[in-house]
């Protein structure tokens, strides 16, 4: 069992409040996935010519400074950094291949939770509210944001295994269910030059749907494909840079729920995610059908 | 009228309130306020009091429901009424998945859309839905009735025993070995009261009668692709 979140703001006039509301609704999730937690916040986003990558050190006293610096000098390039309990917000004058390339060949203990121009991922082990707390996801502000709470069913929990998956520049995924073939589907993307942090499988599922769309296809079409090409149990989450995606599996076993209204659409595991939302008593609430994919986009 | 603020206790609170009731208690009407979807609100009820829940809820509403009376002006999640033994449960709005699943007698109402495995191994209850049901619905159900005044979703009925299912709009598919039968008028006065009791307003008329081919209930070689 896992517990997923999504909250996309059509109403600009609500950004200031889009971490507070998305924290209570994966907070109420708690009970769905109490070993891990996880969120991709879209915000802030970078001027051009500049990446931003959220990084991720399991040791408290890590030398970011230090390492910041070793990739200035070697990439000839300034950079930001703002840190966040274990995690830092890097922004490089650079774009994002040249230093993910360096990252993984001189620091190769630094996770790279997430990278792009806006979105940012934190996510840890522990309960989902200490998680949310110790990022001060409460306080952001922000166009839309997906989360997750994770009870660990087909890989260790740690905080690599945790959901959002990147697989792809503002792009992330959150998964409740298990994938069946993902052994399979693993090789077959490494075949085709994907590579791996994780044995995850929804980390599967996240590098599927990027390599569909990296060979051309629409976010819908990617969708449609992992229809047929991913055996399993799901209902996904997608963030991209302009809006989300959900998509269940044509058997529908876990399940989801949709609320919109003019100022925002919000997707919840359980209608009990959203019941906070302002407005939501006045909200269009459904359930997305098996196997149809419902996407958003900002205008 | 007694209410019960979800806001200010928990549901646990409110369902043992309700299951220490004595047989004779006065206590009988009870409102239920904002539910916020929590899950199992008024489940396990064994008296014959009637509570009015006024609000979305989460799972497994009214399980197990004896003899109450529970109806929901909202929404609901999985298992609304599930293993029901009587009494009457209802729902305005929609319903998720797996209504009156397993459930043995009474009557589930679903006045609005009822989703996957609704009455799936139904025992004996009757499920009423005013709108569509989703896939696999009455799946492996053994007695009772399941009355669609929608449409009905893939498979429907699929490795049905004994329960009857009555579909006025269309029907996606059925599943294994479950067949259309032959309206007869003791089944048209049968459908006619059931409606009748859930305050339903349709024509028995307008109904297809689904059930059993019982082709499945021995394994037979013949049969095997049906498996």
């Amino acid at each position: 069992m896992c517990g997923i979140v999504g909250l996309f703001l059509k109403n600009p006039a609500l950004r200031p409040e889009l971490g507070n509301h998305v924290s209570t609704m994966l907070a109420e999730m708690t009970s769905r996935g109490p070993d891990s937690a996880g969120i991709a916040v879209y915000h802030r986003p970078t001027v051009d010519g500049v990446s931003k990558f959220t990084l991720f050190h399991d040791d408290d006293a890590y030398a970011w400074d230090e390492m910041t610096g070793r990739l200035g000098a070697a990439l000839g390039v300034e950079s930001d950094l703002e840190k966040r309990a274990k995690h830092v917000v890097l922004a490089v004058q650079s774009s994002e291949e040249p230093v993910r390339a360096w990252l993984a060949a001189n620091c190769p203990d630094v996770r790279v939770m997430g990278y792009g121009s806006l979105m940012e991922v934190y996510k840890e082990k522990g309960l989902p509210a200490d998680v949310l707390r110790r990022h001060g996801i409460p306080q952001m502000e922000g166009s839309h944001a997906v989360g997750h709470t994770r009870m660990a069913t087909e890989s260790i929990v740690t905080t690599e295994h945790s959901h959002p998956f990147t697989a792809a520049p503002d792009m992330c995924l959150v998964h409740n269910g298990s994938l069946s073939n993902h052994n399979r589907l693993r090789q077959w993307l490494k075949r085709r030059g994907q590579s791996f942090d994780t044995d995850n499988d929804s980390e599967v599922a996240a590098r599927y749907f990027a390599y569909r769309m990296s060979e051309g296809a629409s976010l819908e079409e990617a969708m449609e494909a992992g229809l047929k090409d991913l055996d399993g149990f799901f209902t996904f989450t997608m963030g991209t840079r302009d809006g989300f995606a959900v998509l269940r599996d044509g058997i529908a076993c876990k399940p989801a729920v949709l609320a919109e209204t003019d100022d925002w659409v919000a997707m919840g595991s359980e209608y009990r995610a959203l019941a906070h939302l302002p407005g939501v008593d006045k909200a269009t609430i459904w359930e997305p059908k098996p196997a149809v994919v419902y996407t958003w986009t900002l205008n | 009228m007694i209410d019960v603020d979800i806001a200010g206790t928990k549901v646990r609170a409110l369902n043992q309130r309700l299951h220490a009731l004595p047989k004779d208690t006065n206590e009988r009407a009870w409102r239920v306020l904002n539910p916020m979807g929590a899950h199992s609100i008024a489940a396990g009820l064994t008296q014959p009091i009637e509570v009015r829940v006024e609000g979305h809820v989460g799972y497994y509403c009214a399980g197990m429901n004896k003899e109450a009376t529970v109806l929901v002006d909202g929404h609901c999640g999985w298992g609304f009424g599930e293993n029901i033994m009587s009494g009457l449960v209802r729902v305005t709005g929609n319903a998720s998945q797996a209504v009156g699943a397993s459930g043995h007698g009474g009557m589930v109402v679903v006045d609005g859309d009822a989703g996957a495995r609704c009455a799936i191994g139904l025992k004996g209850a009757d499920v009423m839905v005013g709108g569509s049901v989703g896939h696999f619905s009455a799946f492996m159900a053994q007695a009772g009735n399941l009355v669609v005044l929608g449409d009905a979703g893939d498979n429907l009925g699929d490795s049905l025993y004994e329960a009857r299912l009555y579909v006025r709009g269309s029907v996606a598919s059925l599943g294994a070995d479950c067949v259309e039968k032959k309206m007869t008028p003791h089944h048209l006065a049968k459908l006619e009261r059931l409606l009748a009791k859930a305050g339903m307003n349709a024509d028995p008329k307008s109904f297809r009668r689904y059930g059993s081919a019982r082709k499945l209930y021995n394994f037979h070689a013949d049969h095997a692709d049906a498996y």
